[in-house]
């Protein structure tokens, strides 16, 4: 503990004194390259999420709204709702169920604020199996049918399993991405140096980047956000599925399990003998993915008519 | 005295009937998805006689046909003493709102999962106050098989093109 608090106060002054000169050489710049003028002083010397003070927390979520204000022009809530105790989140998903429609995707989509086209941002991809093993070799998440579910194929929707052993946790140089102790894998993405080691790491291909600025029609903001969620991601950030923090943290459920119209997925708390996540763990045959890299994920699949 | 002994009298009554009323609702479903402009049945069929020979329709209903659910017909389900409401297997009639439990007479592991959340979709809260479908929010009663949908667009495929600056594109037109 003591040896972080010593490299991180080593990297700050650093930072300071690097970013004072960086700032004078670019600022005749700034007017020419957008990137420049996007610069964000306070965004770039500001402290890792996890050491802040509740005061600077609160610090920062009001210079956040303030921002997304000036640059969006409506008005944003940036929360940073803390865990609930007693809480870890456990999500499972009934393939016997799933219908392969993306209704999931495009809740996604709207609920977190992902980039849309040209630079498409998806959390969850339908992969379609012909019947038979699940050989992800052999899927494909392109299909485009007129109706589905198709005959002689299923589908597994397969987003950030939010692993206890996360390899992309460990991955990060800089420690810009941790789990929560709700058990929500999360990123700073004001931290992030869009160095992509977590997404070589994952198993799941469970992180997108942003390699453009995320395209995001205004009016179709969602303006209730969460710091470590679905905020306005800005360009070269590495971002996922945060199983929705900003509603499930309030007790509500994540947008794709809100939206899917068969009913195939649950979510809800893995310590409480009675949730449906439990309930399902104990009763049904479950597996979880790549089980035996060992990443020990709290996303749990099962088939069940 | 006897005013206020009224009173609470009063009270106490209100306070057993809404106790009951909650009770009776243990599972909280939304109202069930009846055809407007036929419903209430009785409407029609207070007048007419009621004829419970098994028999193909052919005056009203004709729309009305049972397929993918085995044998069976109108009085199977739909109670012939008041058309308002559903019988069960043993005779009991039962309202519309509570139609998983005709549902479950077949269906009883279905029925179960469904009671604990692991069969159909709840809404709500997960660590509070849910709301249930009814079996028939999903599955039509007289055609049970879950229709086929039209998926949301595919992803669009990588185009490592779109990220480079428009100049370059511009070379390799003019190579």
């Amino acid at each position: 503990m003591k040896e972080n608090k010593k490299i991180s106060f080593v990297r700050r002054k650093f930072l300071k004194t690097f970013t004072v000169a960086a700032a004078a050489a670019l600022a005749p710049l700034a007017k020419a390259n957008s990137a420049v003028k996007d610069f964000d002083f306070e965004d770039f010397v500001q402290k890792n999420f996890k050491e802040m003070t509740p005061k600077e927390v609160e610090k920062l979520l009001k210079r956040l709204e303030k921002k997304y204000k000036e640059k969006y022009g409506r008005d944003f809530v940036v929360k940073a709702t803390p865990p609930m105790e007693n809480v870890e989140f456990g999500y499972a998903l009934n393939l016997s169920k799933c219908i392969g429609c993306r209704r999931c995707v495009y809740a996604c989509v709207k609920e977190n604020n992902l980039s849309r086209k040209p630079y498409q941002i998806h959390y969850i991809r339908v992969m379609r199996f012909k019947n038979g093993p699940i050989d992800l070799e052999k899927s494909e998440h392109y299909y485009e049918s007129e109706r589905v579910p198709e005959k002689g194929y299923f589908y597994v929707p397969i987003q950030c399993q939010q692993c206890r052993k996360a390899p992309c946790v460990k991955a990060c140089p800089i420690k810009a991405t941790w789990t929560e102790k709700d058990g929500i894998v999360v990123v700073d993405y004001n931290w992030c140096i869009a160095c992509r080691y977590c997404m070589a790491a994952c198993p799941y291909m469970g992180r997108r980047f942003n390699w453009a600025e995320p395209e995001i029609p205004v009016e179709e903001l969602n303006t209730n956000t969460h710091y470590l969620g679905n905020r306005p991601r800005m360009k070269n950030v590495v971002e996922k599925c945060t199983f929705c923090i900003q509603k499930s943290r309030e007790g509500r459920y994540p947008a794709c399990v809100e939206i899917c119209p068969v009913g195939a997925r649950k979510f809800g708390n893995l310590l409480d003998p009675n949730s449906e996540v439990r309930r399902i763990i104990e009763t049904k045959r479950i597996f979880r993915l790549k089980e035996d890299l060992n990443t020990d994920p709290r996303f749990f699949y099962f088939f069940h008519s | 005295m006897i005013r206020d002994l009224k009173f609470l009298i009063v009270l106490f009554v209100i306070f057993v009937l809404a106790k009951n009323s909650l009770a009776t609702k243990e599972y909280p479903v939304p109202y069930p998805p009846l055809t407007p402009g036929i419903f209430p049945c009785m409407n029609c069929h207070s007048d007419l006689p009621r004829n419970t020979k098994k028999r193909v329709l052919k005056d009203m209903h004709q729309d009305i046909k049972v397929e993918n659910h085995g044998d069976r017909w109108c009085y199977d389900c739909h109670d012939e003493r008041n058309l308002d409401k559903l019988k069960l297997a043993n005779g009991d009639q039962i309202k519309f709102e509570d139609s998983f439990k005709l549902c479950g007479q077949c269906h009883g592991n279905v029925l179960n999962d469904w009671k604990k959340g692991i069969h159909g979709k709840r809404t709500g809260s997960w660590n509070g106050e849910k709301q249930y479908l009814l079996c028939v929010h999903c599955h039509n009663p007289h055609n049970p098989p879950f229709k086929a949908l039209r998926p949301d667009p595919a992803p669009i495929r990588p185009d490592s093109t779109l990220l480079k600056p428009k100049h370059h594109n511009n070379e390799k037109k003019s190579h």
